[in-house]
């Protein structure tokens, strides 16, 4: 967005100070994340900045706080229980979401609207009432407390996602292929898996990653349904960032945000991979 | 893409096993036993879970939701699906699920072990602490503490020096329930503390709490867990908290924080333990826990851990020090004489009839 | 795909005159069978999730909802009080008949330690009845008639006329009390509907200050959200992929990563305070209270919202075509005129989308609002989770909370459908 050249000394200024804000803007977004980085190698059990850390000190500095993540049985039983819900539930919502979505698009398809209705639904109403609701069912059949409940609820969750990326994906997809890929011979499955897929993947997989991310963050629905057994990080931190503050958390923050940073490198590859099959390609 | 479902089929069968893993708890040889976390759920740990599961193999699982433990067992009996073996509760709360039928009725003489000279567990505990449902472990004051360094000139002595900010300014921390507020009110406004209870019973009275509360509303901030408000005095987000006595012992005596304990008008109530109706363990394993968990030597073993006092009356004698620094834990305990003198006793009767009255009104007026 | 084929000359009918396929079947039910198979397969793919999704997901809350309606105290645990107390006229104190229902009804109580629960359910309304029923509990063996007179020795509470009228009152089944409670308003000792006293008002105040937060917070995002998208789409791709990335990592990132980053700088002795008392803005021992109360809710919740903002309206810009504004400009528009007129009514679909996720999302918000909002900073849900976990949790009043949560969500929902149409939007 280069300045015109037909634009004012007023308009420059203008388009100076608009782009001075949206850089505070942009401040604003990502300053949090990055603080809480250094702030994980602090020397002393406070989440702040202690002098010595200012002077750029090494002695202000110590990675105890990973010695005690990683060295935690608790912690790390947490970390694994939260990658056994959020890999389960990623897998079956996406399955069920991707055919769901095939539905959808279909030209016959019934009620369509009512359907995407209620299928986006678990977006839209508020995690407190699901947690509840899903609560006392669960606890019913006897099943609270149990990994099966938590898995079965953040498929849920994450269906909605699924559905919505890869509707979106289907809606510019060309129906030409299937019929030429049908009238080369190839039967229903082998036209779905070999041509409808991979080109649908990059949505599918976006979809995927959404409901992942869904999973692995979710707090309100497994602090009612997740026992001692099934404790994921998230009610982890929960209960630490209400009791005792510790740097422990920050440490767990910082591993969490490099994981956000690989999930983001692996979308952006498989939007330019999505570009360059469709016979786009970035400017 | 034989690749692909391949890798479909792997990842399925990975999660189902990872799902029949989950739901494979069927075990008996552990208790779930909920509690109030930090500090305390380390003495227990220490003082009774370790040498239990020494002496017997039965292994001791902690969840830290006593806060909610009432709700929470309301709600697993309602669904048919109760998971926890033994809750640990107040003393008040504890009379409230015995009538409503949601913990067993314990039978003392018979789960309960003797004093090491003989006298039956019904005479040994204190007197007007034993429930229908309920063993109680511990009597812990709740009062307040301050942080010495704010206060380098006087100190606060009484109550109603709370409520001075002229001569003692700065944050005050109090617990998010009207219960121990209400009364500390009324104390600090005049009103005896015999007379606390026959006063909040009234709306005058109740309406004079509130206006009281009102004054200091705008210095207070609110905690929910007993391990904030030692957090809040070390990081100066309040200068004085009220707190419950072990978790600022803690803090002096592991932490060395120099906080201070103000023992007037200290509330004092009794803890102890109740077991769910309808649970899913063994009821010989919880028999077994309680008769060994509140035995004399026990109740006198948590005391070398947390600076609470043992409900039993032939404990006493058998507390020494503290574990890990050898400081005597006499002094330290709410029961003892110098900081008994002007000790309020909380009474559950009052609070199991307008509690819920009142926390209704405290949840509306803090919304405010 | 039918049978039809093109084999058939045009026009080729049967003895009746209507078209036919190759094997002779009529073309309007050829083409209707499959047109019917066709949307069968459709279904059929859709049919596991929505089934999934209508046992697990839908049905508990309708189970949930109906729930908030029931009242059983004490039609269960009394059974022989509500029978005998029908024909009461619910003047002056009932018969004897009534006070020996009442006598077996609590002597059964005790006996199966039922009779705590309906205790519980009227010590809510009239605080003290709860020692009075359990005290007579424990003495009803040693009681016998004439039932009046020996309730009325146990306790005088057996004697309040207000009392007797509430147990009538509590017999029915179905109250909507749940939901009168919800708006602050209860029943007064005659059975009318009233207001309650102002001390104890909480629910009206906190609905409408999660709605007006939410605005709050929408309105920032706005205002924040539109110049970064704005500069987004226009930059060349290089810069805009970028500037994307930091838009991307906070959406990514986990929401409690995000609150407890707040946390670090907004407390007393955080990252914010300290760099205003280093630049000498404030004392130190002036230090602003930042968190724990709105302003906390307020400014955390607009970061984590933001991206929801941004990323609709970007998919949007970039779909305008820049020379759109140019055109405006070379007839003379000016660049306020141009933007107004030109440029913001064809943003209208992406700021529909991301206006409409952000308020939902906001209005239904727990978690942020639980750690950083302290008392005055909380939300609906966060009333809700307080009835259903504290220890006087009164989970009915919960489940009517959230079942009007619930309905103004879908209200806000149709409504922005019927005035937008959400078709229209595009949530990138």
């Amino acid at each position: 967005m280069a300045i015109p050249n037909y634009a004012g000394t007023g308009e420059r200024t203008w388009i100076w100070t608009y782009r001075f804000i949206c850089a505070l803007i942009f401040l604003f977004l990502i300053f949090p994340i990055i603080v809480i980085i250094p702030l994980s190698f602090n020397a002393e059990p406070y989440f702040t900045f202690t002098n010595a850390m200012m002077a750029l000190d090494p002695e202000g500095y110590s990675t105890r706080w990973y010695d005690a993540l990683f060295g935690s049985s608790e912690w790390m039983a947490s970390i694994r229980n939260s990658f056994i819900i959020s890999i389960s539930s990623t897998v079956i919502a996406t399955t069920l979401g991707t055919l769901a979505a095939l539905g959808l698009s279909r030209r016959d398809m019934p009620a369509r609207n009512l359907i995407t209705a209620l299928l986006i639904s678990p977006m839209i109403v508020p995690l407190i009432i699901t947690a509840a609701a899903l609560f006392s069912f669960y606890a019913r059949l006897d099943l609270a407390n149990t990994f099966f409940a938590i898995i079965m609820s953040h498929v849920v969750l994450g269906t909605p996602f699924v559905v919505i990326t890869v509707t979106a994906a289907l809606s510019s997809f060309d129906e030409q292929l299937i019929r030429a890929s049908r009238s080369m011979g190839a039967g229903k499955f082998r036209t779905f898996f070999q041509v409808v897929l991979p080109l649908l993947l990059p949505g599918v997989i976006a979809g995927g990653l959404f409901a992942f991310i869904t999973s692995l963050d979710e707090v309100v629905v497994v602090l009612f349904l997740a026992g001692p057994e099934q404790t994921p990080i998230t009610v982890r931190m929960f209960s630490g960032l209400r009791e005792e503050i510790s740097p422990t958390i920050l440490a767990l923050a910082t591993v969490l945000v490099a994981l956000s940073i690989v999930l983001l490198t692996v979308m952006e590859l498989i939007r330019r991979r999505g570009e360059k099959l469709r016979g786009l390609t970035p400017g | 893409m034989i690749q692909t479902t391949k890798h479909c089929a792997l990842a399925l069968t990975v999660s189902a096993f990872a799902l029949t893993a989950g739901t494979a708890m069927a075990e008996t040889d552990s208790l779930t036993i909920v509690s109030w976390g930090g500090s305390y759920s380390d003495s227990q740990n220490r003082a009774y879970d370790q040498p239990f599961e020494e002496k017997t193999g039965i292994k001791i699982v902690h969840e830290d939701k006593a806060a909610q433990g009432l709700a929470g067992i309301r709600s697993q009996v309602e669904a048919g699906n109760v998971t926890w073996d033994l809750v640990d509760m107040l003393q008040s709360e504890a009379q409230r699920a015995c009538d409503e039928g949601l913990v067993m009725l314990i039978p003392h003489d018979e789960w309960l072990a003797d004093a090491p000279d003989g006298t039956p567990a019904s005479e040994d505990f204190i007197a007007g602490t034993l429930g229908d449902c309920f063993v109680p472990q511990i009597l812990y004051a709740t009062m307040f503490a301050y942080n010495n360094d704010a206060f380098p000139g006087d100190k606060p002595q009484t109550i109603a020096d709370i409520w001075d900010t002229q001569k003692f300014p700065g944050t005050r921390s109090l617990q998010n329930i009207p219960q121990k507020n209400l009364e500390w009110a009324l104390m600090a406004d005049g009103v005896d503390p015999d007379e606390v209870y026959t006063v909040l019973a009234t709306k005058e009275g109740q309406d004079r709490a509130f206006a009281k509360l009102d004054e200091l509303r705008d210095n207070i901030i609110w905690w929910s867990e007993g391990a904030q408000p030692p957090q809040m005095l070390a990081d100066e987000e309040a200068v004085i908290a009220t707190a419950y006595n072990g978790r600022i012992f803690n803090a002096q005596v592991n932490e060395n924080q120099p906080f201070t304990i103000m023992w007037d008008g200290q509330m004092f109530e009794v803890d102890g333990w109740v077991v769910p109706v309808d649970n899913d363990a063994d009821v010989e394993a919880i028999k077994e826990y309680l008769n060994f968990a509140t035995d004399s030597q026990r109740l006198a073993d948590q005391a070398k851990y947390i600076a609470y006092a043992p409900a039993r009356t032939s404990s006493v004698p058998l507390v020494t020090t503290h574990a890990d620094t050898g400081v005597d834990m006499k002094p330290h305990m709410p029961t003892s004489p110098e900081n008994f003198q002007n000790a309020v006793q909380f009474d559950p009767k009052f609070w199991a009839d307008y509690g819920d009255a009142l926390e209704e009104r405290f949840s509306a007026w803090l919304a405010q | 795909m039918t049978d039809a084929t093109m084999g058939n000359p045009p026009g080729n009918t049967d003895g009746d005159g209507e078209l036919t396929t190759a094997d002779g079947k009529p073309l309007a039910v050829a083409l209707h069978r499959s047109h019917r198979q066709a949307r069968r397969h459709a279904f059929l793919l859709v049919a596991p999730l929505l089934a999934f999704l209508v046992i697990t997901f839908l049905i508990p809350i309708a189970t949930m909802m109906t729930r908030s309606v029931q009242n059983y105290e004490v039609a269960d645990y009394l059974p022989n009080t509500t029978a005998a107390i029908e024909t009461w006229d619910a003047k002056g104190l009932p018969d004897e008949a009534v006070f020996a229902a009442m006598g077996e009804d609590v002597r059964i109580g005790a006996e199966n330690r039922t009779i705590g629960r309906v205790a519980a359910r009227i010590n809510r309304e009239i605080p003290g009845t709860r020692s009075q029923m359990m005290g007579t509990a424990r003495n009803i063996a040693e009681m016998g008639p004439p039932w009046r007179e020996a309730f009325i020795a146990q306790h005088e509470g057996w004697g309040n006329e207000e009392f007797w009228r509430l147990v009538k009152r509590e017999t029915r089944t179905l109250t909507p009390i749940y939901y009168l409670l919800s708006f602050d308003f209860e029943y007064n000792s005659y059975g009318e509907i009233v207001e309650r006293a102002p001390e104890y008002q909480v629910y009206r105040l906190m609905f409408i200050r999660t709605a007006w937060m939410s605005i709050l917070i929408t309105a920032l995002c706005i205002v924040l959200g539109y110049p970064v998208a704005h500069i987004l789409a226009n930059l060349p791709l290089r810069y805009s992929n970028l500037l994307m990335i930091l838009v991307l990592l906070p959406f990514w990132t986990s929401l409690l990563v995000r609150t407890s980053a707040w946390i670090v700088l907004l407390q007393q002795q955080g990252v914010v305070n300290d760099t205003l008392v280093w630049l000498g803005i404030i004392a130190d021992d002036g230090r602003i209270r930042l968190i724990y109360n709105q302003i906390g809710t307020i400014v955390a919740m607009t970061h984590i919202l933001l991206p929801f903002m941004i990323l609709p309206l970007y998919s949007v810009m970039k779909t305008v075509p820049p020379s759109y504004m140019r055109a405006a400009r070379s007839m003379g528009a000016g660049p306020l005129r141009s933007f107004i007129s030109i440029y913001l009514p064809l943003t209208v679909p992406g700021l529909a989308a991301g206006v409409l996720l952000v308020f939902i999302l906001a209005i239904g918000y727990y978690i942020t609002p639980a750690l950083v909002g302290g008392d005055t900073g909380i939300f609906i849900s966060n009333l809700i989770a307080g009835n259903m976990q504290g220890s006087t949790a009164e989970l009915k009043l919960a489940l009517a909370l959230s079942t009007i949560l619930l309905v103004a969500v879908l209200i806000i929902y149709w409504l922005f459908n019927k005035l937008v149409g959400v078709d229209r939007l595009k949530f990138g």
